[in-house]
């Protein structure tokens, strides 16, 4: 049986989370603090996928990130570089997909600190950037792994908008969920129960750590 | 010399209020500010320290300028470095005692110095949540002052201490106070309380 889905599925969930880590801490700061108009469409931006059906998604990233026209011939012609069926494209559609798992709980979290925390480091001396990193994130540590998490636990997930843009190369963007379609199509009922009782394993393990390492403080995934 | 000339709107129970205040703190002074709940004290110390922006005003400590509106000009909380304590104490909850000072000054010193006035010795690898009202109090007026303020604002200080701690306290930092040359300025919502410990006094009402 071939294990390859798994360990790409593994690896996809992993890049997507610590780029997601990256990009969402400091994104999740800012919708926190913001109240512009410009925060309530970034916010409506990032919620999109959570809402919207994932073919609907992964149809406008292929058109967007084609190589015959627009950004993604820019790319092709420029960097050479392809997201459409291509690892990359993988990578890059996760992120969106799974873009409110991780901002979601940070940004509640910091919202629910009290705003004096952050004050009484500024008349301290400290600036953001040290109040952010030795007062504000310390302080909400079980909501960042609860959206580390879910985040990689959905990336595990994903399927639509991982079959539009990537389609099913083995090897390159044939992850689990894709496996588990193609073998019951191809009536490969073993191998379908295979990757889904390891899909199903890895999920449930996750989800369960939240509550384990929170402690039983959060009252359901998505706080 | 501290002076403060200035104009906010609140939103109040009874709709849109002005709180204008025009004060003058003389260098090292202690100075009570008191009035009813939700006259503004508050935010008139939060103002002082740049934390909120008053829509007019200019404030001007030993002739510099940390506020000024018509000139657009307002100096961070983080230039003004004023020694601040909250009303909620806004404790760190991940850091110890001893971490809540050694985060504010990296004097070791100093810090045993504090932790002796506020008698917070033994419990210096306590996180806030294992002291008590009392105790959380007493940290949170020593981190204030572990910066060395110039100008020292404190919101209701002593609400959570017993008399006996209070005035214990009160005896260790009046003389530290003086020893610093700070100026001090001490919300309080009763008008018998600090009596003998400040030498000024302040009422704010609003102005509708």
């Amino acid at each position: 049986m071939d294990l390859t889905p798994i360990w790409l599925t593994l690896k996809l969930a992993s890049i997507t989370t610590l780029v997601l880590l990256l990009i969402g801490l400091p994104l999740a700061y800012w919708l926190s603090k913001s109240r512009s108009i410009f925060k309530i469409i970034i916010e409506a931006v990032i919620t999109m996928p959570l809402v919207l059906p994932p073919s609907v998604l992964g149809f406008y990233l292929l058109l967007a990130f084609s190589p015959q026209h627009g950004i993604g011939k820019w790319l092709h012609d420029t960097f050479d570089v392809q997201f459409v069926f291509s690892f990359q494209g993988l990578i890059l559609a996760s992120v969106i997909y799974s873009m409110p798992f991780m901002i979601g709980p940070i940004k509640s979290a910091l919202q629910q600190l009290p705003l004096s925390l952050s004050q009484a480091s500024y008349t301290l001396g400290k600036t953001e950037r040290q109040t952010f990193i030795n007062v504000l994130l310390p302080n909400i540590r079980p909501s960042v792994l609860t959206a580390v998490i879910l985040t990689f636990a959905h990336t595990l997930g994903e399927f639509g908008v991982v079959l539009m843009i990537g389609g099913n190369i083995p090897g390159v963007t044939r992850v689990a969920s894709i496996a588990v379609y193609d073998s019951v199509e191809n009536m490969d009922y073993s191998s379908a129960n295979t990757y889904s009782l390891i899909l199903f394993s890895i999920t449930f393990v996750m989800v369960i750590s939240v509550f384990v390492f929170n402690k039983y403080k959060a009252k359901s995934p998505l706080e | 010399m501290i002076s403060v000339d200035i104009e906010k709107k609140l939103r109040a129970y009874k709709g849109q209020q002005v709180l204008k205040i025009a004060a003058q703190f003389p260098a090292g002074s202690i100075t009570k500010i008191y009035g009813p709940s939700g006259s503004g004290k508050t935010t008139f110390l939060k103002i002082i320290a740049g934390l909120i922006t008053p829509e007019k005003g200019k404030i001007t400590v030993n002739d510099t300028v940390w506020l000024d509106t018509d000139d657009k000009l307002s100096l961070s909380p983080q230039e003004r470095r004023t020694g601040f304590v909250f009303q909620n104490y806004a404790l760190f909850p991940n850091m110890t005692v001893q971490q809540h000072l050694e985060y504010a000054t990296d004097d070791p010193q100093w810090i045993n110095r504090l932790l002796t006035i506020g008698q917070l010795e033994t419990f210096a690898e306590h996180k806030p949540e294992y002291l008590s009202g009392g105790q959380q109090q007493r940290l949170a007026i020593l981190r204030a002052m572990a910066i060395k303020p110039k100008l020292l604002l404190m919101d209701e200080p002593f609400s959570a201490l017993d008399p006996k701690m209070k005035s214990e306290i009160i005896a260790e930092l009046k003389p530290l106070w003086a020893e610093l040359e700070m100026t001090v300025l001490i919300v309080s919502h009763n008008p018998q309380e600090l009596q003998g410990l400040t030498d000024r006094e302040l009422v704010i009402s609003f102005e509708s």
